[in-house]
């Protein structure tokens, strides 16, 4: 329909470079482009949140983004997160205390999750609900989220008290 | 041989059922490789996408397709018309009525599927549909059942209004069918001799499943072999590919389905949406692979509604409160076609479960189903067919009725339960209950809460409150449910006329690990946790060992899928039973090679032994192992099972909930601040996943109960249609949860296992709203309608005066 652009990517760790129309959204490029399946599609308004991912350090909903408004950003998706024997603590903590259920919603509440870890190491329970209050889920109630998310914050520290 | 290993470590190491076994699918869901419809990716696979009616009613006076078909990339537009010469404008629903595929003719509701679009990509796809030239001609919109019911505007043309439905006689051209069941004479005297009666209406309101995953399809017509394969977000596969079937004339055998990973399916995933059926015809037209998904609007404007019951209550009893009868009348409204998913002989499913956990001796239920200019579905969200609508009813006709008698509505509970000794207890309106300890459930729930504590503290606060003390009331809301779940039994549960049975087929390797099979579908739920517990009980091999396969129906046995509670109480006792068939051979191989007689090995764990000498023995693994290279006389070789289960009843879990609320009654904000659920689902698989079912149905029905609605205005225009308007809960808006359980096993189930995850919501629902209406019962509220949210309580808080 439109004249093609130039665009570059970072997408966890690996260069990306393609033509492509700007008004292909990020998470239509991510998913059929580059077939990183793991951030999905609930809503396309920005409420659900299962198509979070990071841009540049920030938590960012690809549902809504024009990859063109992406051009030349570094992407983390939960592809990026851990590797099979070596997991993301947020990835086995969700394991540990049921954190999921049918897990659509997953991939975007731990990408989130790791975030917000980031951005506040120590959370309150309270800290915890609404720095994910962005992300959805239909299955669990949270609660398990929560504790999940509560959980690898504590046991990141503890790792992180012994390093030092 | 010798073993050191004690009895117990041999029953841990197997992480059969009981315990709290860490899932196996969150492996793949962590990492971001689970594999839903949406990643679905075949080579030259198109695109398919709707145009959508904009209006509620009206006559399609031309369809022009061209300037779409102009666009590069776009392989076809399909109409109505061409899909007639292969007769697939129109399908049969579950209900035994008949929806059209793509609009013949006119529209009858928003969102109405009018055109389907057939692009190399979703966005060409897009375009496409923006440029389908539709000439409509509005017409007359009815959104109200009582106003459908006396209007001259008649919605369905295509049916002769003097014929019968499905479900027998129909009284007025829009009219779906009257269902009846009890002595409504019998129970109109009960009513006239009570010394107390009370009557309340209220509507419950329509609503939607929502899963996070949206619908969709992918059908791959493999034209050299005649083989179609059709992905989709299915909860019940093996149906879908007999409808295929029978739509489209491919012989069922050149049909395979499968449902991969589902995001959550809450009965969204149980009907056949046009979608489905356009992938297919598509595919078949263009030879190639044809996707098709819907946008969350798409999702909750056409595919499945849920609820949508205006009920009015009549409820006697004496003076001291003994109830002595209730009257029920429901108006259904139904949308523009009957596309309930309920068992055939049920159209209004389960709602005669509707006197609860409650001995009533005599009881009358009606339902008029009719037809409005709204979308089709009627599907159970997170429920046994029609089950909430029923649970919501008694135990709002409970409240009320306590208000009449003015006695606590805890006691008038405790006073009317349905007693232990009389299980299998025969209700009024036609199910035996298998097996319940209501009295024992209730008294724990009240005393673990404080209950008389809260009263206290609430009598305390409205003193408060009228001093002027606080604005914020508080509320108690009570609830106690007896469901009704795992259909059913063959003899009257059917859907198309399939028999809703389980199936389970177990394959044992060599090397004492295994493979099952099961007819269910899970979305979330842990089958391949669970079912591999029960397994792991059953046959003594571990369940980590024990591979758990669904949704491909080219390889798992015939089942009818995975709603209404099912999975566990048929398909899991299929399990149990084919995993019994498994030991029943095994003990044949391990008598042979302990040689002594077979009644002379017993099962123990994960072996048999020699009866009165337990050091003799041979484990299910070596047993395993001997089944595939011992010529055994008289046995043959192999070690597999298959197992179809027809229940001999409903099973009926129950449970207690308490729910503490304060509501601020200037802004309306209700604000929980402590849930107490019992659950008793008999025997207890897995009290992890318990436990995440329990608080996911919780939010499911805080989220009905407090502010979740599809909701119309009177054109028929879809006022909540994206999550800006559709209220899905965050972990901001949601409390914690305490849960408890006691356990009361199903006496006809071979592991005494009830189901869960259904019982949350169905309690939840109205032991939220009660509490909504318990805070304000001191003010004068007896009945104000859900959902109940910030604005409709603060009106509530108004229309009572508290704001004067």
């Amino acid at each position: 329909m439109s004249d093609k652009m130039h665009i570059k990517l970072n997408v966890n760790g690996k260069d990306e470079e393609f033509l492509a129309e700007p008004r292909e959204l990020l998470i239509h490029t991510l998913r059929e482009r580059l077939d990183i399946t793991g951030p999905h599609i609930g809503c396309e308004t920005t409420h659900c949140g299962a198509c979070t991912v990071t841009i540049d350090g920030k938590s960012v909903k690809s549902c809504t983004m024009f990859l063109a408004q992406a051009n030349g950003a570094e992407i983390t998706t939960i592809e990026g997160m851990g590797e099979p024997d070596n997991l993301h603590v947020l990835q086995s903590s969700f394991k540990e205390h049921h954190g999921l259920q049918c897990g659509f919603c997953t991939p975007g509440m731990i990408t989130r999750a790791a975030k917000l870890l980031e951005e506040n190491p120590n959370p309150t329970e309270e800290d915890v609900r609404f720095g994910m209050a962005g992300n959805i889920c239909r299955c669990t109630g949270y609660q398990n989220i929560v504790k999940s998310i509560l959980a690898a914050a504590a046991e990141m520290n503890s790792a992180k008290e012994a390093a030092e | 041989m010798k073993d050191d290993v004690t009895r117990e470590d041999r029953i841990g190491a197997l992480g059969g059922m009981g315990c709290e076994r860490k899932r196996v699918e969150d492996a793949r869901f962590t990492q971001g490789q689970g594999n839903y419809l949406d990643d679905v990716k075949l080579p030259g696979m198109l695109f398919g996408d709707f145009v959508r009616s904009p209006y509620a009613h009206a006559r399609i006076k031309s369809i022009n397709t061209d300037a779409a078909m102009a666009i590069d990339g776009v392989i076809a537009v399909l109409t109505a018309e061409d899909l007639a010469p292969l007769n697939l404008h129109w399908m049969p629903t579950l209900a035994g009525d008949k929806q059209m595929v793509l609009a013949d003719g006119k529209v009858l509701f928003q969102g109405q599927e009018v055109a389907f679009v057939v692009a190399e990509d979703r966005y060409i796809a897009a375009d496409a549909v923006e440029l389908v030239e539709v000439d409509y001609e509005e017409m007359p919109v009815i959104t109200d059942p009582y106003e459908a019911l006396t209007s001259d505007v008649v919605l369905r043309e295509d049916l002769d209004p003097k014929a019968d439905g499905a479900h027998g006689p129909r009284d007025h051209h829009n009219h779906i069918f009257k269902w009846e069941v009890g002595d409504e004479t019998a129970t109109n005297q009960v009513m006239d001799d009570a010394e107390v009666v009370a009557e309340e209406t209220m509507y419950y309101h329509r609503t939607h499943p929502c899963p996070l995953e949206t619908c969709g399809s992918v059908a791959s017509m493999d034209k050299v072999n005649g083989k179609l394969t059709l992905w989709g977000t299915f909860q019940a596969p093996h149906v879908v590919r007999t409808v295929a079937s029978l739509l489209s004339g491919i012989e069922e055998h050149n049909i395979r389905v499968i449902a991969p990973d589902i995001g959550g399916g809450f009965g969204n995933k149980v009907g056949v949406y046009p979608g489905y059926v356009c992938s297919i015809v598509a595919s078949i037209v263009t030879g190639k692979p044809v996707k098709w998904v819907e946008d969350r609007m798409e999702n909750l404007m056409s595919t499945a509604f849920a609820r949508d019951y205006w009920m009015k209550g009549k409820i006697s009893a004496t003076k001291d409160g003994k109830i002595t009868g209730l009257h029920c009348h429901v108006t259904a409204d139904h949308g523009a076609f009957d596309a309930c998913a309920d068992p055939s002989k049920y159209p209004a499913g389960f709602m005669n479960i509707c006197t609860g956990s409650y001995d009533i001796p005599t009881a009358y239920l009606g339902v008029d189903g009719v037809y409005t200019n709204k979308a089709p579905g009627g599907v159970s969200y997170r429920c046994s067919f029609r089950v909430t609508e029923a649970v919501y009813f008694i135990e709002r006709m409970i409240e009320v009725l306590a208000i009449e008698l003015d006695m606590d509505p805890a006691e008038l509970r405790m006073k009317n339960f349905i007693s232990k000794e009389q299980f299998p207890y025969q209700a009024p309106l036609g199910w035996e209950y298998d097996s319940g300890d209501y009295h024992t459930a209730w008294e724990k729930a009240l005393e673990t809460v404080d209950y008389k504590g809260l009263r206290a503290e609430q009598a305390q606060r409205i003193e408060d409150f009228k001093a002027g003390k606080t604005r914020k009331l508080m509320g108690i809301g009570l609830t106690f449910f007896t469901e009704i779940v795992g259909a059913g039994p063959v003899k009257n549960c059917d859907i198309l006329g399939m028999g809703m049975f389980d199936s389970c087929e177990i394959r044992i390797h060599p090397t004492g690990s295994a493979i099952a099979r099961l007819g269910t579908i899970s979305q979330g739920q842990g089958h391949a946790t669970t079912f591999a517990q029960i397994l792991a009980t059953e046959i003594g091999l571990p369940s980590d060992s024990i591979t758990i396969e669904e949704g491909d129906t080219d390889t798992a046995p015939y089942g009818l899928g995975t709603y209404g509670s099912r999975s566990t109480p048929v398909a899991g006792a299929a399990t149990a039973l084919a995993g019994r068939k498994i030991r029943a051979k095994a003990q044949m191989i391990a008598a042979y090679l302990l040689e002594v007689h077979d009644d002379d090995v017993e099962f123990d764990v994960d072996r048999f032994v020699v009866k009165g000498a337990p050091e003799k023995f041979k484990t299910m693994k070596e047993i395993a192992y001997a089944a595939y290279n011992q010529a055994i006389p008289g046995v043959e070789p192999g070690l597999e099972a298959v197992s179809y289960y027809d229940p001999p009843n409903m099973t009926y879990p129950f449970g207690a909930y308490v729910c503490v609320m304060d509501i601020d009654v200037d802004t309306g904000v209700p604000e929980i601040r402590r849930f107490y659920a019992l659950d008793d689902c008999g025997t207890r698989i897995n009290p992890m996943i318990i436990e995440g079912q329990v608080h996911g149905g919780l939010t499911e029905a805080l989220a009905v109960a407090l502010g979740q609605e599809i909701a119309y205005d009177k054109l028929g225009n879809v006022k909540t249609g994206t999550l800006m308007d559709f209220f899905l809960p965050t972990a901001w808006e949601v409390p914690n949860y305490e849960t408890d359980y006691t356990v009361t096993p199903s006496p006809h189930h071979p592991i005494g296992a009830k189901g869960v995850g259904e019982s949350p919501h169905v309690g939840g629902v109205p032991c939220f709203s009660n509490a909504v209406h318990d805070a304000f019962k001191a003010f004068g509220l007896r009945q104000s309608h859900m959902p109940h949210d910030h604005w409709r309580i603060w009106k509530t808080a108004n229309d009572l005066g508290l704001h004067d």
